[in-house]
């Protein structure tokens, strides 16, 4: 497998460039690293150090595209975390910690993967889909791709803007939204959690068969959505799914 | 070299000192799979122990559930970074399942397949001696579908992607075979204590 590292994935210094609010949730921190190359669906793990030399480590997913100059993690407040609420209240441009990574093998999609290409993110499970749609959008515009993505509320969907401007440039890509906790904005999106009969409804109206299936959010999220797909006749070996922790509440589903 | 302004909530030191390297606690039962969980009838279930493409034997389930029983419990930790301790686990010990087959080790590597597709290797030293069983069961009652059932691998000393889930068969191999994590950057071995997260890990 290409996404074998050759060599040992040490731990290297991440600066901080920027720290960008996304939603009232999620923070973009942008870094300067000299990480390889990453494919679009991978994540890095950090390490921070207090004084006292006590170490946490996190695993997040990469937003940025392969080869965007500064490396974007997206991170979502965890009311009880221990690292997520350090990114959120206390974390400046040009603060370091350490990095090691990309990491994963099998949440990645590379063009050359080609589509129909179905991407389907609850909360901030979106992340490591919007490096796929980021990565997509100059490099294989033509590839067929539908992105639902399930958010609690208008407010909360990250990279709003960016995706609606991604959807308006390019017919090849379409855009789902499903808000579950507040009534819809548009005509052509929801506002209910994405069950069996809404999925149904949603792929019948893209009419793309998906040859490759990507699913991410919470456990509870990615059970549901991933076996509505098997039900509705997707070949599981076609749906790969990534889950976000246990701790955190369910998020967008 | 400290990141300022982060302090960290330590645990205690009993905690810690159960915590290999980079892991925290969790008390919750985090669900990581590589696709949808597949749904394994019982009615069908049949669980083959094999020697490269040959078997050796097979039980279907009412055979396997009457093979003797281990309880186990302990810590188990995750690569993606939480560990949970105290978890308690029932199914057959793979000693009993070696003697049940008549088998000592042809080979000194094993792989577990399971239903899905999945597959991880573990080397035979690291399944015998008491030290992995195929569990059935977790904290009394049928171990849930999203963490395995009906049966999975559980070899709680390695981290917990070796343990596979929705167990199909274990098969010697002659040499030691890289699964799909390992294949996809993963360490072949994965010891927790000594931090063997990814490939090329010391």
């Amino acid at each position: 497998m290409s996404a074998v590292p050759q060599t040992p994935l040490r731990w290297q210094q991440a600066a901080i460039e920027r720290i960008v609010r996304q939603t009232p949730r999620v923070v973009s921190v942008f870094l300067r690293t000299a990480l390889g190359p990453h494919a679009a669906g991978q994540h890095v793990d950090i390490r921070l150090t207090a004084p006292d030399g006590y170490e946490a480590q996190r695993s997040y997913s990469i937003a940025s595209a392969p080869g965007a100059l500064e490396l974007e993690l997206a991170i979502e407040r965890l009311e009880e975390g221990e690292v997520s609420p350090y990114f959120h209240e206390i974390a400046r441009p040009g603060d370091t910690f350490e990095v090691r990574g990309p990491i994963g093998g099998h949440f990645i999609w590379r063009a050359a993967d080609g589509g129909p290409l179905l991407l389907l993110g609850g909360g901030s499970g979106v992340v490591p889909l919007m490096a796929m749609a980021r990565h997509r959008a100059p490099v294989a515009p033509q590839t067929q791709t539908l992105l639902v993505y399930s958010a609690r509320t208008w407010d909360e969907i990250i990279y709003r803007d960016e995706l609606f401007a991604l959807e308006a440039a390019d017919e090849n890509f379409r855009l789902v939204l499903t808000t579950t906790r507040e009534p819809r904005r548009w005509s052509h999106d929801y506002d209910r959690r994405l069950d069996p009969t809404l999925l149904r409804e949603i792929l019948a109206r893209w009419g793309s068969v998906p040859r490759h299936a990507y699913v991410c959010g919470s456990n509870a999220f990615v059970e549901a959505v991933s076996s509505a797909l098997v039900a509705d006749g997707v070949p599981a070996a076609i749906i790969r799914t990534e889950r976000y922790g246990g701790s955190d509440p369910v998020e967008g589903s | 070299m400290a990141t300022r302004g982060f302090s960290g909530r330590p645990p205690p030191k009993e905690v810690a000192a159960r915590l290999p390297p980079g892991q925290y606690r969790t008390d919750d039962f985090p669900v990581l799979s590589m696709g949808p969980t597949p749904d394994v009838d019982l009615s069908a279930w049949k669980f083959t122990l094999s020697n490269g493409l040959k078997p050796i034997a097979s039980w279907t389930w009412s055979e396997f559930e009457r093979l003797p029983r281990t309880r186990w419990r302990g810590d188990i930790h995750c690569v993606t970074k939480w560990s949970k301790f105290d978890t308690p686990w029932e199914g057959v010990g793979i000693d009993d399942l070696f003697m049940a087959a008549g088998v000592t080790s042809p080979s000194p590597y094993a792989l577990a397949l399971s239903y899905d597709g999945y597959d991880t290797n573990v080397p035979v030293a690291d399944l015998a001696g008491g030290r992995a069983m195929i569990a059935t069961r977790f904290e009394g009652a049928p171990l849930l579908a999203e963490h395995g059932g009906p049966a999975r691998l559980l070899v709680p000393h390695l981290y917990f992607w070796k343990s596979a889930k929705w167990l199909k068969e274990l098969r010697f191999t002659q040499k030691n075979e890289a699964g799909f994590w390992e294949l996809r950057g993963y360490h072949m071995y994965g010891d927790p204590w000594r931090e063997q997260r990814y490939t090329n890990d010391p």
